[in-house]
């Protein structure tokens, strides 16, 4: 779950680490006030889910408050990347002496956080690392013991940056580490992390994401602490009418997983597929083959007839297809038969011939006799494990292309 | 031989009066595991198949008078961080984690305190391992029956992130006469107990292993780690590898997750393209097709088809 900045801000701010006094907006004369209140030169910054934002005209400056009212106006308007902005961010022009970097991400090899800095802030820090390695410090924190200052220090020092810099900027990066763990984030940066001309080391900007399946247990943070609503759908792309229909269906019956997705499918090959593994494989036999898939799918933990009766009408109803293929790899917790009863139930319901409709069946495992025996009355080309899942997608694109073409 | 079990592997279950636990414990008693007990808190004195069920991991040790080897945990995410301290602090040393949507930092404090009392953690989000006509430990390859159809013993090492490809790529070998030494289905998340690189030295210390089979998907440097293990270590083992998801490459599948939650590409290295181009880099043969692996095994290990 990714944050707005002005969460991010907030969420830097309870950790302790100074932000400026900004204020969040969503009209413009909240703009005006928030201006007025800071009194001097603002900026106004766009709050959207996506980069780019000073290229796209998000971020702009203002020395009185009307000028701040009108930027914000124009700014509240602005679609950026197909994102309309949830408000905008009023922060007082800060008077910056050295951008500096401070982050903290997941290794996964090491299985540890990893905090990066650099004194070469303001810019992508994958950038800087490519650039000038010598600029990026690194150090790993423990996920059981307290993090401890001296480790950020430890990283900081070995950028070279040293003084009441290298004191101002450690409880920074060691707070970033703490937050970090503490609110189950996936990503925690500050970028810039500004030096003031008194000194002083402040968030002038923050980005922060939360792991999907930490979500439930950081409610104290997300509900009480940014007043994030339940149904709050932040999603980077919208959930077409398929994977709408798909999730509904999934829900409805706690048998079995079923999952279906769209997003940048368009061909005329339905797929009723699984499972994670087997899905992935399948999708790229299909593709390979010169298949066109009309969606992506996921079946597991043994779904009911209606569960997989429901996911194949939905793909056969997705506009342009005109067959579906059904496959798995060798399933033992899945039943064959019973998959195999929801696809034909789901032809049958349409209309639809499933001997027809069915370019294969390639389902092995457990019940796979009864399975194929359903399958075998119905007139579907269905086959066994000695049958690969590459031929199987094979069989399936050679049928859908040679309709109308076949001798 | 095999690697991390051996006939007189005992291991317990921990949440083992959930349905899928008493499914699983059923499987892995017919395929001949040792299971010395069941652990659910709350249920002591009951009984899983036969398989007494105890409060705590304590007792169940207490019980069996010795150490016990393993436990395979399946009880439900917000308690799975809970019950693996649980096991490591009372002396078990291979914990498979069958658990999925398990926050990684709970994840990462598990593999931190099994590193810290020398214990060794599979999955989590995985099936299990499985060593052909010797023991079972976990969901893989389903009921006794399945598992022997898919897996019989011989010299290939299996290594996947998916549960399901594991058994679909044991399966291959078998049917092609070459059959399985140990395999593991070492789980589908961003952060997991044991990578292939860390699986590695296991089975190169095992005389049964002549060839490795990994299955790969994009997301995280896994694959990178095992390819810079194989240029570090001089490996006797060829490794023959295969990797799903090539079209989420595709500009338009960018930020997008499918099929395990640790399968999202975030960086650039972790793409399909860049992960075969490293893994060909360090001597890996990746097939393009899942049907060629077997073939190309035979090739590597210098067997006729």
């Amino acid at each position: 779950m990714r944050f707005f900045e002005f969460e991010a801000r907030k969420i830097v701010e309870l950790a302790g680490i100074p932000v400026t006094k900004y204020g969040f907006c969503t009209t413009p004369e909240e703009a005006r006030a928030a201006a007025e209140e800071i009194g001097g030169p603002v900026v106004i910054k766009s709050q959207v889910l996506t980069g780019g934002r000073m290229k796209a005209g998000g971020v702009k400056f203002a020395d009185t408050p009307e000028e701040a009212a009108e930027h914000a106006e124009a700014i509240l308007r602005l679609e950026i990347n197909g994102h309309m902005p949830r408000g905008v961010l009023v922060d007082p022009k800060a008077e910056v002496k050295q951008e500096y970097y401070a982050g903290v991400v997941w290794d996964g090899t090491a299985k540890r956080p990893l905090m990066l800095f650099s004194d070469m802030g303001g810019i992508d820090i994958e950038e800087v690392a490519r650039t000038h390695p010598d600029h990026v410090g690194r150090g790993h924190v423990s996920n059981l013991f307290p993090i401890p200052d001296f480790e950020a220090k430890q990283a900081i020092a070995t950028t070279g940056v040293t003084g009441s810099q290298l004191n101002r900027a450690t409880p920074v990066l060691a707070r970033l580490a703490r937050l970090f763990r503490e609110n189950d984030m996936t990503l925690a940066e500050i970028n810039p992390l500004a030096e003031l001309t008194d000194g002083s080391f402040v968030a002038l900007d923050a980005h922060m994401e939360m792991e999907n399946e930490a979500v439930g247990r950081q409610k104290k943070l997300l509900r009480k602490e940014l007043r994030i609503a339940e149904d709050d759908d932040r999603e980077p792309y919208e959930h077409s009418k398929f994977e709408e229909a798909v999730a509904a269906i999934d829900a409805a019956d706690h048998r079995g997983v079923i999952q279906g997705k769209d997003h940048g499918f368009t061909g005329n090959l339905g797929l009723v597929i699984g499972a994670g593994g087997g899905s992935l494989t399948l999708t790229d036999a299909v593709r390979s083959q010169g298949g066109k898939p009309a969606n992506y799918s996921e079946i597991g933990g043994n779904p009911s007839v209606a569960k997989a009766c429901g996911l194949a009408k939905e793909v056969l109803e997705k506009d342009g297809v005109e067959k579906i293929a059904v496959m798995m790899s060798i399933v033992s917790n899945t039943r064959v038969d019973i998959v195999a009863r929801g696809v034909i139930k789901a032809c049958l319901e349409l209309g639809k011939d499933p001997g027809e409709t069915i370019a294969i069946f390639r389902i092995p495992g457990a019940w796979e006799d009864e399975g194929f025996k359903i399958l075998a009355r119905y007139g579907v080309e269905y086959c066994d494990r000695s049958v690969s899942m590459w031929e199987a997608a094979g069989r399936a694109v050679a049928k859908i292309q040679g309709e109308g073409a076949a001798a | 031989m095999s690697i991390l079990l051996t006939k007189e592997t005992t291991f317990i279950v921990q949440g083992i009066t959930g349905r899928e636990a008493v499914n699983l414990t059923r499987e892995c008693l017919d395929y001949g595991s040792k299971i010395v007990g069941g652990v659910t808190p709350g249920r002591k004195g009951r009984e899983v198949h036969g398989v007494p069920v105890f409060d705590t991991v304590a007792q169940a040790v207490e019980h069996h008078g010795a150490p016990i080897d393993g436990s395979v945990v399946t009880v439900p995410p917000a308690f799975t961080k809970d019950a693996v301290f649980e096991a490591i602090l009372n002396g078990i040393k291979l914990v498979v984690v069958v658990t999925e949507r398990i926050p990684r930092g709970d994840v990462a404090q598990m593999v931190e305190l099994a590193d810290m009392n020398g214990a060794r953690i599979i999955g989590p989000n995985c099936l299990g391992l499985i060593v052909p006509e010797v023991c079972k430990m976990g969901g893989i390859g389903g009921p006794a029956k399945d598992a022997a159809k898919a897996y019989a013993p011989g010299p290939v090492g299996v290594m996947s992130r998916s549960g399901g490809m594991t058994t679909e790529i044991s399966s291959s070998l078998t049917q092609s006469g070459l059959g399985v030494s140990t395999a593991v289905s070492i789980g589908g998340d961003a952060i997991i107990g044991s990578t292939y690189a860390e699986l590695m030295p296991y089975f190169e210390a095992d005389e049964q292993t002549k060839a490795i089979v990994i299955y790969t998907e994009p997301g995280g440097r896994m694959e990178a780690q095992l390819a810079e293990w194989v240029k570090d270590n001089n490996s006797r083992l060829p490794i023959v590898a295969f990797m799903a998801g090539k079209f989420m490459d595709d500009e338009e599948m960018k930020g997008m997750s499918f099929g395990h939650a640790g399968t999202i590409v975030e960086g650039k290295e972790d793409t399909a393209t860049e992960k075969i181009a490293r893994l060909e880099a360090a001597g890996i043969r990746v097939v393009e097709r899942i049907d060629e692996i077997p073939t190309v095994v035979k090739e590597k290990l210098g067997v006729l088809a």
